[in-house]
């Protein structure tokens, strides 16, 4: 989830065709699928789709990957329409089933789907071309060369024909070898990096798009589950007499925790006629819970823990020169140290989890919104004791993903209460309520980042020790705990010459994964709150310290993992002078407004944000974000600033406005009034700024968000001269 | 349990469930008219917005009893074939991302463009501040508000669609 790889080229592509009943042709390809951290899985379970191309010339994507809002359903389709040479109007989608044997990995995250799907949709797109020209050529008896194609049609001179008529015949010709089928140059792109319509978006404001908890199947029932309040509690024994007795409920169960790899927590079961009997039921029942282990930890246990564990020595993950004797060999005057936390946040997707199970005694039918439907495949198959292949998926549109959606707790649930309820299909709904106190949350920190600078400026020293509730520990006890938690801070974009990483995690019984951006979320934060603190005790403009230190053609790979790609520090250059030319840094400000600069790279992706703010009277308003970014190739550009947009008002949200705090071993915060979010009228102007690039593209759904807090707190600063070190900002914080 | 008759869209329709569940389960459960959304329950996000007699109302907290006898409009209901005004500035401005929160934003301004034709952006920000969406397209929502607004004041094309690579 938190690496992406390129497309791997060399790897052997099938490609494989057929006439199918209807004589479409058919060409199928394999897409190297977002690496994992099994890479043996990875080559055994590739994930395939198909181009189909009918009579009438309609071409059609399955597209593997899940729609949350994120625009892919057009993205990818855009890439193949562009090499096939039809029009987009002509392009149709439609979401693929889930098979396993038949997909391999169809997880969407990662901000991978573009990148990794960008290469081998491309040689798709161009070998069904080539076999389209072949058919047209020896049709007319001419060279292939002489042959060209435009909007769904071969074109020889003044002759043409319609892809339509041609695929039959083109379906028998051989297939070119996809490391030589010949690709567009990106300059003759005519649909790619153009701003196109989404095709899902139409469909968005009728209400005609549906939802997982939209699926309505006939004789359908509705499920909802009490869970224990507390973050490993279980039942000890329950009483549903009083559920029962309600009219239009139809069964009351308990259903056990999947601990092993879903983390789902097990509860007590209310199966009723609609979602809102099932909800007054609910209440009804009477449980006695076994708080577990976790019921006395709360956000200020941890932050104690947190502060005891930073005010030692951690585990040095990396280190390069001495950054201890470089900082107490300075004087008091060069020396920076500045601590700074961050609470869990929920993912509050819009549409609460849920997922609808069909069980039959032979076989399983599951509509999921899903980030992951293969791993829903397998839970589903667990739960239910069918084999996977008996086991079908339809992956819904999501009403947001964000992370919260790559998990499977709420599909075996739903499985679960589907194989009692064998032979009759249950929607199983979360209330707002169970989405907020049983999430997996963006894990909290806490980081101590000391260092000094020389005479000249120079970054003599960094380091950054720090603590979390790491990811890693709560789901793969083989990594270890640092390997989910220190983001760029592996990829140092600054010249600093004694670096120093330490990290060591905390104990907790709060869920946690991954939440848009992942680690990055906090440690964008935190370096680029640290850069401004050294610019200031430098003295220097943070625009220029910041283009200063990162030198010139350099690039910095991961010590610890060499495979991942090298930031380019002159692209984290581009991105940071193209938001400040773009947000007239340096430019006057009234009284009260102050503007701050941050830059992050993540998921392969350079972003950098200007925001500019005021503050009065212990509230800030964001006034404006300008922001930046190089993604290499931006195949809809619309869908990139969409994207941007997107993930700033997220950033802002858990910035100003929102977070998850921990009592009595549960999630305080329950819904929308206790977890506000950016409303319209605090929403700054945004302004998104793309660099024009001719290289492969990188993934855009995550990378906007780093950069939101920390140019936003150093905007505070610039106002104010008052740091912002603790998200959220609180208003004594700015008085 | 009682019968209760109110029309949908339109059309007459006799529900019979329990007067107090709210008129979103109705909707959803009970009719199948799943684009009024569920999104907090407790009138917080505006997904589940509704017209009763022409009034912008929380379907998640309005009893069904309240709307014997009365007219509900859904976003199924708004228009034929998407052609209300704000559905195509939607369409214009690429407004949804996830579109979970959506038929309530469409719902919330056009009951709101009902009593304000001549909207200002501060107008438009009052109105639908307590509408919430988690993938942050307030900045084009606001922008497709002031775009219908101006084509129902008979100034269509006003400004370019968004996206201009090519139509649907
Ligand atoms: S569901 Fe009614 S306001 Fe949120
Ligand atoms: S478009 Fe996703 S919540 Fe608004």
């Amino acid at each position: 989830m938190t690496t992406t790889s390129k497309p791997q080229v060399s790897r052997r592509t099938l490609l494989k065709s057929a006439v199918t009943a209807g004589a479409a042709l058919v060409v199928g390809f394999e897409v190297p699928q977002i690496a994992k951290a099994d890479p043996a899985k990875a080559a055994v379970n590739p994930f395939r789709a198909w181009v189909r191309i009918d009579r009438a010339g309609q071409v059609t994507l399955i597209s593997a990957r899940s729609e949350m809002g994120q625009g892919i359903s057009s993205a990818l389709p855009m890439i193949l329409a562009e090499e096939l040479g039809v029009d987009w109007k002509d392009v149709r989608v439609e979401q693929a089933l889930t098979d396993p044997t038949l997909y391999g990995d169809q997880g969407t995250g990662g901000s991978g789907s573009v990148a990794g799907s960008w290469t081998p949709l491309r040689q798709a797109g161009a070998a069904a071309r080539v076999m389209l020209i072949g058919a047209a050529a020896e049709r007319w008896k001419v060279s292939p060369a002489d042959c060209t194609v435009r909007n769904g049609y071969v074109h020889h001179q003044s002759d043409k024909i319609a892809y339509g008529d041609l695929v039959e015949s083109a379906s028998k010709r051989p297939i070119p070898d996809l490391a030589t089928v010949p690709l567009k140059s990106p300059r003759d792109f005519q649909i790619v990096g153009k701003p196109m319509p989404r095709k899902d978006i139409p469909l968005k404001t009728d209400g005609s798009a549906q939802f997982g908890i939209d699926v309505r199947l006939p004789g359908m029932l509705y499920a909802v589950v009490e869970r224990c309040p507390v973050f490993g509690g279980k039942v000890k024994s329950f009483d549903a007499t009083k559920a029962k007795a309600l009219p239009g409920v139809r069964d009351v169960f308990e259903i056990p925790a999947v601990p092993e790899g879903v983390h789902s927590w097990g509860g007590v079961a209310v199966v009723a006629n609609t979602t809102w009997i099932a909800m007054q039921a609910r209440k009804q029942l009477r449980i006695d819970w076994d708080y577990g282990p976790h019921a006395t930890e709360s956000s200020e246990s941890l932050r104690r823990q947190f502060r005891r564990i930073v005010d030692s020595p951690c585990k040095v993950v990396f280190n390069t020169g001495d950054a201890d004797a470089a900082i107490s060999g300075s004087p008091a005057e060069k020396k920076v140290e500045a601590d700074y936390e961050l609470p869990f946040q929920a993912h509050a997707t819009m549409e609460p989890m849920n997922c609808t199970v069909h069980v039959k005694p032979d076989g399983a039918e599951v509509w999921a919104p899903a980030q992951g439907p293969d791993w829903v495949n397998g839970v589903v198959a667990q739960a239910t004791g069918l084999t996977p292949d008996k086991v079908k998926v339809h992956t819904t549109y999501m009403g947001g993903g964000f992370g919260r959606r790559y998990q499977a707790d709420f599909a075996v649930e739903a499985a679960q209460i589907g194989k009692k309820m064998t032979g009759t299909p249950v929607q199983l709904v979360w209330s707002r309520e169970d989405d907020m106190t049983h999430d997996f949350y963006r894990p909290a920190s806490y980081h101590r980042v000391s260092g000094a600078i020389d005479s000249q400026g120079n970054i003599l020293a960094w380091k950054h020790r720090s603590t979390s509730t790491s990811i890693a520990d709560w789901w793969d006890r083989k990594s270890p705990p640092e390997s989910s938690e220190l983001g760029c801070t592996l990829q140092m974009p600054y010249i600093a010459k004694n670096y120093k990483l330490e990290y060591l995690p905390a104990q907790s019984g709060v869920p946690r994964a991954w939440w848009r951006s992942v680690e990055a979320s906090s440690i964008g934060f935190v370096m680029e709150s640290y850069m401004d603190e050294l610019a200031h005790a430098a003295g220097a403009d943070p625009y220029e310290f910041r283009i200063a230190k990162l030198g010139d053609g350099r690039k910095i790979g991961n010590p610890l993992n060499p495979k991942d790609t090298a930031l380019e520090a002159d692209r984290m250059k581009g991105v940071l002078k193209l938001a400040a030319s773009k947000a007239g840094w340096g430019s006057p400000l009234a009284a009260g407004q102050g503007r701050g600069i941050a830059c992050h790279f993540s998921f392969n992706s350079y972003a950098a944000n200007v925001a500019e703010v005021t503050v009065s009277q212990g509230a800030v308003k964001v006034n404006r974000i300008v922001s930046a970014v190089d993604i290499g190739i931006a195949v809809n550009p619309e869908g990139v600033r969409a994207q941007v947009e997107s993930a700033i008002v997220y950033g802002l949200t858990a910035a100003l406005k929102s977070q998850i705090t921990i009592q009595d071993g549960r999630a305080v915060e329950s819904n929308f009034n206790k977890f506000p979010t950016l409303a319209m009228n605090e929403t700054p102007r945004l302004e998104v700024y793309i660099v024009p690039s001719e290289v492969a593209p990188t993934g855009i759904g995550e990378p906007g968000l780093p950069p939101v807090a920390p140019a936003v707190m150093n905007a505070i600063f610039a106002a104010t001269g008052k740091r912002i070190r603790r998200l959220p900002v609180i208003p004594s914080d700015l008085v | 349990m009682p019968e209760i008759t109110f029309l949908v869209n339109g059309k007459s329709t006799v529900v019979e469930v329990s007067g107090d569940t709210p008129l979103l389960w109705v909707l959803r459960d009970t009719l199948n008219l799943t684009g009024t959304k569920y999104g907090c329950g407790i009138a917080q996000c505006g997904a589940c917005t509704v017209h009763i007699d022409g009034q912008v109302q929380r379907s998640c907290v309005y009893p069904v009893s309240a709307v014997a006898g009365k007219n509900v409009t859904t976003i199924e209901g708004l228009s034929e074939n998407r052609t209300h005004p704000l559905q195509e500035a939607w369409i214009a401005e690429q407004v949804p991302q996830c579109g979970y929160c959506q038929s309530g934003q469409i719902m919330t301004a056009a009951g709101f463009l009902k009593s304000n034709q001549h909207p200002t952006p501060d107008d438009v920000d009052k109105a639908m501040s307590n509408n919430i969406c988690r993938c942050g397209t307030a900045q084009r929502i606001r922008a497709a508000i002031l775009r219908a607004a101006a084509a129902m004041n008979g100034a269509p094309g006003q400004g370019q669609s968004k996206a201009t690579g090519g139509e649907l």
